[in-house]
């Protein structure tokens, strides 16, 4: 195998654009993004840039950072889904931010950014190219994105049920409550930690105090999750630039799996499919993991089945506070990217898909 | 269940209806709405790239080959030249315009890439590549690019 | 590199309408005979690679996620391309390269699409608020496009009509194939209606079900017949830009030029070529793009690209016969291995040894294509 690194990475922050009604605390700005301007950087609402300035503006980051240009990219693999902004080809629309011209090597997944980033490694080994440019981005803010993601479900069974995201949730959250493993108060208490941490984080928008023992006093949507559970959809956009030969952190293993769909017939406290592909991706234990989260349970599903009992978990307040759909695994892997920089011997970056945590997938990056 | 029937409880479900709908709020970004607000006042204004130079109509926020924003704001022509054409004779679910109709790609004056429209006031078997073309505005203040009706042949139907 | 084979091969029966599956049970139906022509189960897979493009005709989002459990995935990778209608070829590269880059020693690849469960012109001809409401689906999209080739090359117009009828006449050797036409004349073509004119009603490809799955693998030591991967590619460009060629699109050339460099070869050394046309016209703007002939409408002409002839280009009737979008373009590339493995059945070329399969996508954009030998590289 190459050893792959990471060699840059840029980023619009997770924009959100509805303040959820249990945040407290002083009122929120409309998010801004810095965009590189002609006369330097030009401060713009997300409804300002279209998808093509959105990828422009992290791609062009990502290059900076990495100090390549466009003409060193031997190849560009992107992460979206068209149903996020509610246009057909929007993604075709998109590869106009990146300059693909000449003609380049370059392929697109309906996966999240951090599976791009996978198969961009891949063709790394692949061996005929040295670097590869990911990026993925997302709009939640034009669409229904609960409703979206329902349509994921079995068309036959489940889907014409229409039951959202947090009611699949729901019912894993009551699994784990059922098998004596998690509290209510325990999921309030990761809730609450993910808004203290992004409350300090540099790239992230929002900021609320969520008081822990008021936090059981909301009612219950799906019992026993609370609105706080879910993660909160926000816009953004993430590029990474991968090299074959580098000095940046290093992947050491990367690798998914996914479970059945359906809910019968898999054990919901835990997720056998983010185990394998941690087994799968070498199986190292890091000292930091961002995990993708979609709700609050899932991060001590993953504690366990990805071996962070004793690791540092989403000191940027990860994905609760603000959730970018096919974006946010790759924003962790830029997360653990800079972990890595800043020190951290082993970092690991989780990405999910699928109702109840069905498929998952694993980075491990270490010091080069 | 549109092919299913209580009353043939022992045939089995071969198909069923499951009608989705999902609601968008489609927002302009910033360069889309200034060509917007433009085409309010029946203007076609496009963009330049710093880069190459070339001018895009509907205007581009990133130039596609060159990868950097657009800023300049450049006043285009309200006639262009056909640069390839079919005829849609085919009715389909959702269509908005009565075929037969004429969709064109028009390379505007002063612009570098042809716009997708309509051509009118002529028979389709009439239209021509290459022919000079100019936009018949609608009265209706409508911010999308059916202010401008359709392109006719310069100086009116030959 | 690691030499990747093809070992197993399996298609569904294309049609109109397949009301007596359900997706997964489609994509089941290739999968299971692409491995029981490997020899294999799904216990012996590493890797689900599915390629599917647009959702929005299904109206399933991420279809991976459902399909997991019929595909065989439980407990493994799964992973789904989406290049839009060069997806099936593109998919094919990508799993390729899953075995090629060292990563995993079997991969199944699954393309589909189940266009009766949906509506492909209105999901293609969505109004968007800003834009005219010019989009008639792909037709529309192409037919200036054609309009620009034939005068440009000053071609006659019967030359459409000659693949709409030789390319039924292939189909009619596949039992595969959708569209069933031996009978079918020039005269047929010539007078059915025009949809999107310069294109003929039966100068385009049916909407059909279908799907089609292949086995790749680095050990081909079970398999008599390998078709060995020699070489692939994925080129792209952006939909619209100052002094684009729409009709020979550089993503297109570059694409065939990866493949005949990384495989060593010239585009005469080629025994026959699946291509990616669906509407008659693009054979001959395909054979130009991809080097194949100087002048793609004199070799259809002079019959070159019929079976028996210099190049015979989709023999199984290709897509103008079958055309489940997202499984289209992996047919071309699973076609073109069963050449090379003398599989192919009635549509077989004599002797075939090297083929091409290729797929474009979005407007004549994204272009996938790979060549494949009966010699291990």
């Amino acid at each position: 195998m190459r050893r792959v690194h990471v060699q840059g990475v840029g980023r619009l922050p997770p924009a959100v654009r509805n303040v959820p009604s249990y945040a407290t605390g002083p009122a929120w700005d409309e998010p801004q993004w810095s965009v590189a301007g002609p006369d330097g950087p030009e401060l713009l609402t997300p409804a300002a840039l279209d998808e093509a300035e959105m990828v422009q503006a992290v791609t062009a980051a990502a290059l900076a950072d990495a100090g390549l240009s466009r003409d060193d990219v031997g190849f560009i693999c992107s992460g979206s889904n068209d149903y996020h902004q509610g246009r057909p080809f929007s993604f075709v629309m998109a590869l106009d931010g990146v300059g693909c011209w000449p003609p380049k090597r370059e392929s697109h997944v309906e996966m999240d950014g951090a599976f791009a980033l996978y198969e961009a490694w891949v063709r790394l080994q692949h061996g005929d190219v040295d670097v590869a440019l990911v990026y993925a981005y997302g709009r939640s803010s034009l669409g229904p994105t609960d409703e979206v993601l329902s349509l994921q479900l079995d068309p036959y069974f489940l889907a014409p049920l229409g039951p959202p995201p947090i009611a699949l949730a729901g019912l894993q959250a009551q699994a784990l409550v059922d098998a004596g493993l998690a509290t209510e108060a325990d999921f309030a208490a990761v809730v609450a930690r993910a808004w203290r941490a992004a409350a300090d984080d540099l790239y992230t928008s929002v900021s609320a105090e969520l008081v822990e023992d008021r936090m059981l006093l909301h009612p219950a949507v799906a019992s026993p999750l609370r609105a706080h559970d879910q993660a909160s959809f926000a816009d953004g956009a993430a590029a990474v630039v991968l090299v074959a030969e580098g000095a940046g952190p290093a992947i050491e293993g990367i690798a998914h799996c996914i479970d059945p769909m359906d809910f019968g017939t898999r054990d919901l406290t835990t997720s056998r499919s983010a185990r394998l592909a941690h087994a799968a991706a070498g199986g190292g234990i890091p000292e930091v993991a961002e995990l993708h989260l979609r709700f609050s349970p899932e991060a001590l599903i993953l504690r366990d089945a990805l071996g962070l009992e004793e690791a540092l978990v989403d000191p940027t307040g990860g994905t609760l506070p603000s959730d970018v759909p096919m974006v946010s695994g790759l924003t962790r892997v830029i997360a653990a990217t800079e972990h890595v920089r800043g020190g951290a011997g082993r970092a690991l970056a989780h990405c999910t898909a699928g109702p109840c945590l069905q498929q998952n997938l694993v980075t491990l990056l270490v010091a080069p | 269940m549109s092919d299913s029937d209580h009353t043939h409880e022992t045939a089995p479900v071969t198909r069923f209806k499951a009608p989705t709908r999902l609601d968008y709020t489609v927002t302009a970004a910033a360069v889309t709405a200034d060509f917007l607000r433009h085409i309010l006042e029946q203007r076609l204004v496009g963009r330049r790239c710093p880069v190459c130079a070339k001018v895009y109509l509907p205007p581009r926020g990133v130039c596609p080959t060159c990868a950097v924003r657009c800023h300049e704001q450049v006043e285009a022509g309200h006639a262009g030249t056909i640069d390839t054409f079919s005829v849609v004779r085919i009715p389909f679910e959702g269509q908005v315009l009565e075929p037969p109709y004429v969709c064109a790609r028009i390379l505007i004056d002063g612009t570098d890439a042809p716009l997708l429209h309509i051509v009118g006031e002529i028979a389709p078997e009439e239209v021509t590549l290459g022919m000079r073309v100019e936009a018949v505005w609608d009265d209706r203040p409508l911010p999308t690019l059916a202010r401008v009706r359709y392109f006719r042949p310069e100086g009116g139907t030959p | 590199m690691i030499p990747t084979a093809v070992i197993g091969i399996g298609q569904t029966r294309h049609a109109a309408k397949r009301p007596d599956v359900s997706m997964p049970g489609l994509v089941r139906e290739a999968a299971l005979r692409a491995l029981e022509d490997a020899g294999l189960t799904f216990a012996d897979i590493d890797a689900v690679v599915l390629g599917k493009a647009p959702d929005m005709f299904e109206g399933v989002v991420q279809p991976e996620l459902f399909l997991a459990e019929a595909l065989g995935a439980v407990g493994k990778p799964m992973f789904r391309v989406h290049t839009a209608g060069s997806v099936g070829g593109s998919t094919a590269v990508v799993a390729a390269h899953h075995v090629s880059s060292g990563v995993h020693k079997r991969v199944l690849t699954v393309a589909y699409e189940k266009q009766s469960e949906s509506n492909a012109m209105w999901a293609l001809s969505q109004p968007f608020p800003f834009l005219p409401p010019v989009s008639a689906g792909a037709g529309g999209y192409f037919a200036p496009v054609i309009r620009a080739y034939i005068d440009r090359a000053k071609a006659p117009d019967h030359i459409g009509w000659q693949v709409a009828v030789k390319d039924r006449q292939h189909g009619a050797l596949n039992p595969c194939a959708h569209l069933q036409l031996p009978d079918i004349t020039l005269e047929q073509v010539k007078a059915s209606p025009l949809l999107w004119d310069p294109i003929r009603y039966l100068e385009t490809c049916p909407s059909s079900d279908g799907a089609v799955a292949m086995v790749l693998s680095s050990d081909a030591s079970t398999c008599r017949n390998p078709a060995w991967v020699l070489g692939t590619s994925v080129r792209s460009e952006p939909l619209l830009f100052a002094g684009r060629d729409e009709v020979n699109p550089r993503a297109g050339q570059l694409c065939g030029a990866d493949c005949y460099a990384e495989a060593g070869v010239t585009p005469d050394q080629l025994d026959c070529a699946e291509l990616y046309v669906p509407f008659s016209w693009y054979e001959p703007m395909w054979l130009e793009n991809l080097g194949l002939f100087e002048s793609g409408w004199r070799a259809v002409d002079a019959g070159h690209t019929k079976l028996g002839g210099r190049l015979p280009i989709n023999p199984s009737g290709g897509v103008m016969c079958s055309n489940p979008i997202g499984a289209s373009g992996m047919l071309r590339f699973a076609e073109a291995a069963r050449q090379v493995r003398g599989t192919a059945d009635a549509h077989q070329v004599d002797g075939a040894r090297l083929a091409m399969g290729h797929a474009y996508g979005g407007g004549s954009q994204f272009f996938a294509a790979w060549i494949v030998g009966s010699t291990r590289p």
